[in-house]
């Protein structure tokens, strides 16, 4: 775990050089959000703007997981941390850790900015962005690195992630209206057990031949 | 130490490797010689371990933290300075004393004074230096060298001759270069690629 976090501080670190990520994904979910209050109607329910906050967390999610990799690919650096005596996964939990603070910065101005523009949120949604978080870093950056390594990389990780993802629209927008919001929640957790799991174990595979 | 019998690599329909045969043994300095193109990067790729070969069968006997290896770029981050991209890689390798180490190594290599410079203001020969740095850090069993005087100015090169006389007394080099006459003093074997 010390070389995670080595290599999670190292990302912040970079960040807050480089600014490359994160005012972009700041910019990006305010906008979104802005062009959602004028595109929805006035009367719109709580479920169409609940299901658009998750459109715009998803989309801003996938800005951060497009760049997690953009150092160690055109620097190619990449080669140099996988011949590092250390396990190869703690590249993947470093990228998780850092992905997940970009998500989580820019959630905290997402979400009082989806509570100005369009409802309230309770306790039980902010749970459900918690757990969902988790399940699309962990996912998003398996994806990542393996889009990297291919050629149409911008085309190829919405392609593999989007899919994936739908398991936790449907449990963030079903923890956000359901009444049983318990099993929503549920199901998120169970989703990033197992997608962490399996994305923990397949990594190495991801970057090695 | 490398024991390579008819290995060979394609990428896709394109043949980056014709199979080639040899051996390094524990000790030994061999260089690797070959025009642009003959598949002398890709070979020190697949003795590293970064790549598979598509035929053939290659056994190299050491362990992934034993392995020093030097590619064409540098494999630093731009946006970290020389130290702190040593030890990052310090910490991965599990370098003891790593501060000394690094402190060390940079003196060694000229670049102490640009220590707490982001590398992306280095120039390429500084880069390389940085390189060479990283690739000896956690002093290896088996140091892999592409083209390691590449855009080092005379100091520089002499430098690294001074480097790899002492390292040839105690470690197992495979080194590529496309101009070797400086190196072929050195070594205890030649492979040339067609």
């Amino acid at each position: 775990m010390s070389d995670a976090g080595a290599l999670a501080r190292k990302d912040l670190l970079l960040e807050l050089r480089a600014r490359d990520t994160l005012p972009a994904m700041l910019l990006f979910v305010v906008s979104v959000l802005v062009v959602f209050h004028f595109a929805l109607p006035q009367n719109a329910s709580a479920r169409a703007s609940l299901g658009l906050l998750w459109v715009a967390i998803l989309f801003t999610a996938l800005l951060g997981l497009g760049r997690a990799f953009v150092a160690e690919r055109e620097q190619g650096v990449l080669d140099g941390l996988v011949l590092a005596p250390s396990d190869r996964s703690a590249i993947w939990v470093g990228k998780v850790v850092a992905t997940l603070a970009f998500l989580v910065v820019a959630e905290v101005v997402a979400l009082p900015a989806f509570a100005l523009f369009f409802t309230s949120i309770d306790a039980t949604t902010v749970a459900g962005v918690a757990l969902a978080d988790i399940g699309i870093c962990a996912v998003g950056t398996l994806l990542a690195a393996m889009a990297a390594a291919g050629r149409a990389r911008e085309l190829l990780l919405p392609l593999l992630f989007l899919p994936l993802a739908i398991p936790i629209v449907v449990g963030g927008v079903g923890s956000s209206l359901a009444a049983s919001s318990g099993k929503y929640l549920g199901f998120l957790a169970l989703y990033d057990a197992i997608f962490v799991v399996l994305a923990w174990a397949a990594f190495e595979y991801v970057v090695t031949e | 130490m490398i024991r390579a019998r008819a290995v060979a690599r394609r990428f896709g329909d394109k043949r980056a490797l014709e199979p080639v045969d040899f051996e390094l043994p524990r000790g030994g300095f061999l260089v690797v010689t070959g025009p642009n193109g003959s598949g002398k990067t890709t070979l020190l790729r697949l003795c590293a371990g970064l790549l598979i070969p598509t035929s053939g069968e290659l056994e190299v006997r050491a362990e992934r933290g034993q392995l020093g290896y030097l590619a064409h770029e540098p494999l630093v981050y731009r946006e970290l300075t020389a130290i702190e991209n040593l030890d990052l890689y310090g910490r991965l390798y599990r370098v003891p004393e790593r501060r000394e180490r690094v402190g060390m190594l940079l003196e060694r290599f000229g670049l102490w004074e640009a220590r707490g410079e982001r590398t992306g203001s280095y120039s390429r020969g500084m880069l390389q230096r940085l390189a060479l740095c990283r690739a000896l850090l956690h002093d290896p069993e088996l140091l892999i060298l592409d083209e390691p005087a590449n855009a080092l100015d005379a100091a520089g090169e002499e430098l690294l001759e001074r480097e790899l006389e002492e390292l040839r007394r105690e470690r197992t080099l495979l080194v590529a270069s496309h101009s070797p006459q400086r190196l072929e003093r050195f070594a205890t074997g030649k492979l040339a690629l067609t």
